[in-house]
């Protein structure tokens, strides 16, 4: 069982999830965060006032799946959220030791 | 037709009067000699004084407070509520009276303190075809916006209880006697110099009023160093509409009736700020290569503030050229001016209306074309365009005068001011944002 932590651009999440659907994952956590990598911010002028907006906008996907669905969603993901622009994003992946579904008790691959 | 028949029947009316009432004879001789109330232009300056409170509640409310940041944005608001409010008491009680009563060089009288002696059929000498209660009122709505106005310099940092101190004084003290020198029979407007609707009584005087104040209390913390984006320039945008809109009553109503003047001063004001609107967006365009939301409706009110005075003075046409020279000006004063004097005016009101209602009023005498403020009593207002260089010199003298009486006369009140209460709120109250610590409220939380 791996954790798949994508950072993704807002407007690919759409896209991203229907690929994620189409191989067969069909859970995800979706949160709005900020940040920068080697994007690293903009410039914003008001009336000749610069400001460096340093964190930009994102949204993170945590995706937990069996061992044998880790490559294809990599690979669903880095396409589906894929502009070949500066800022796309990343994906991380972590060793996940256990899960649980709290409804029925069920455990690892059977929670996910 | 109907109106005929009206004045008919108030003829008739009169002559029974004589008839049945011959005691009464004097009284009715004298109504017969009081000049007479016309619907029409009572109906419009009824509208134009509602547009023109428009502008401050809620336009400039929500212009100005949709440039700060989020936790200042209802202490912006509260700047102009608490002014309308203040400036409107002190406008009946005596404001209106020192103004518009009476006419020394220098101030009014009293004789109109707490609005006695304005009945139900007095007039006003410079308007006499509308009630003096309405007169009355429509002035005072200018005063409110002069005074809203200055809040935007000192936004994000002046204390509410100094902001209502300072427009209490500042009312009286500059707005009242500008007010009475260049419109209220005072020594400007006696020496020629014009001023259609306020470009030095309002805009001038408001921009070195914010000017100095800004000077005196200091730079917002964080100037130049930390973000000071804008929070909801949405909220800007409505605001900008509603005083576009407003304007109209402030610069049509100055003709202080229904007439072809107001309508070709309506018509050069949303000329120059279409024209103001294009400049600033064409500027920015081309220097940062982006045009702003905030650089478009800076234009707009930026050519909105200029055509004030000259409007009712100039062609339609002129209005263009005016909201160009004044997208090119006020752009340069709000981003290289004040970058290169480094002072912190928050919301721009020196950059945009005080640069700007110079700028007008000197072009006031350069384009004044006399056909158009010609009335059966006087030839009318020509400038250079049409040979007259007199004009602009008098423009000038009006503008000396008013970049002096605003300017000592601010740092006077303020000082004054300054010696019972701080003007700054401190350093962890501006930290914390104004709405919570000068009025316990936030926006939402």
């Amino acid at each position: 069982m791996k954790l798949i932590i994508a950072i993704i651009k807002p407007f690919k999440l759409d896209e991203v999830r229907d690929a994620l659907n189409s191989i067969g994952v069909h859970g995800m956590t979706v949160t709005e965060v900020k940040g920068y990598g080697r994007q690293k911010g903009h410039t914003e002028i008001y009336r000749g006032a610069e400001y460096a907006v340093n964190f930009l906008p994102k949204v993170r996907v945590e995706i937990a799946v069996a061992a044998n669905l880790v490559d294809k969603t990599i690979e669903a993901i880095g396409n589906a959220a894929k502009t070949g622009q500066i800022g796309d994003g990343k994906i991380f992946v972590t060793k996940l030791d256990h899960a649980l579904r709290i409804r029925t008790g069920e455990t690892d691959a059977d929670a996910l | 037709m109907t109106t005929t028949a009206i004045r008919r029947m108030a003829g008739s009316a009169a002559m029974l009067a004589f008839f049945i009432a011959p005691f009464s004879a004097t009284s009715a001789l004298a109504q017969a000699a009081a000049p007479k109330i016309d619907a029409a232009d009572t109906a419009w300056m009824i509208t134009a004084t509602a547009l023109v409170l428009m502008m401050t509640l809620p336009g400039l409310a929500l212009f100005y407070s949709g440039m700060v940041r989020k936790k200042h944005v209802l202490a912006t608001m509260a700047q102009s509520l608490g002014a309308a409010a203040l400036v409107t008491v002190l406008w009946a009680a005596v404001g209106y009276s020192l103004a518009f009563h009476g006419d020394g060089a220098a101030l009014g009288t009293l004789g109109r303190a707490f609005l006695n002696g304005i009945g139900i059929d007095s007039v006003h000498p410079l308007a006499k075809t509308i009630p003096e209660s309405l007169f009355m009122l429509y002035q005072m709505t200018f005063a409110i916006i002069t005074v809203a106005l200055v809040g935007g310099s000192v936004a994000d940092r002046m204390r509410f209880s100094a902001f209502m101190w300072f427009s209490a004084l500042w009312l009286l003290i500059v707005y009242v006697p500008l007010a009475h020198w260049v419109w209220g029979g005072g020594f400007l407007g006696a020496a020629g110099v014009q001023d259609f609707a306020g470009g030095l009584v309002v805009h001038l005087n408001a921009g070195i009023a914010g000017l100095v104040a800004c000077l005196v209390l200091g730079a917002r913390r964080g100037y130049g160093s930390e973000n000071l984006a804008p929070y909801d320039l949405s909220m800007a945008v409505i605001g900008t509409g509603l005083l576009w809109v407003g304007w109209f009553g402030f610069n049509g109503g100055s003709a202080l009736g229904a007439g072809p003047r107001a309508v070709m001063a309506i018509t050069s004001t949303h000329l120059a700020a279409c024209a103001g609107a294009l400049t600033w967006m064409a500027l920015e365009w081309f220097a940062r290569g982006k045009p702003s939301v905030l650089g478009m409706i800076s234009g707009a009110v930026a050519g909105l503030g200029t055509i004030t005075p000259a409007s009712g003075f100039v062609m339609p046409m002129h209005g263009i050229i005016i909201g160009v020279v004044a997208g090119v000006v006020c752009y340069f004063a709000c981003t290289w001016l004040k970058q290169k004097l480094r002072y912190d005016d928050s919301l721009d009101v020196f950059g945009v209306h005080g640069v700007g209602g110079l700028t007008g009023t000197l072009l006031l005498g350069v384009f004044a074309t006399a056909a158009i403020s010609a009335s059966p009593d006087t030839p009318g207002i020509s400038g250079l365009i049409e040979g007259n260089t007199r004009q602009i010199v008098l423009q000038l003298y009006g503008i000396g005068v008013t970049l002096l009486w605003s300017g000592i006369g601010t740092f006077v009140v303020l000082k004054l001011i300054q010696f019972f209460l701080p003007l700054r709120v401190t350093v962890d109250q501006e930290q914390q944002g104004l709405d919570i610590t000068q009025h316990g409220e936030s926006m939402h939380t």
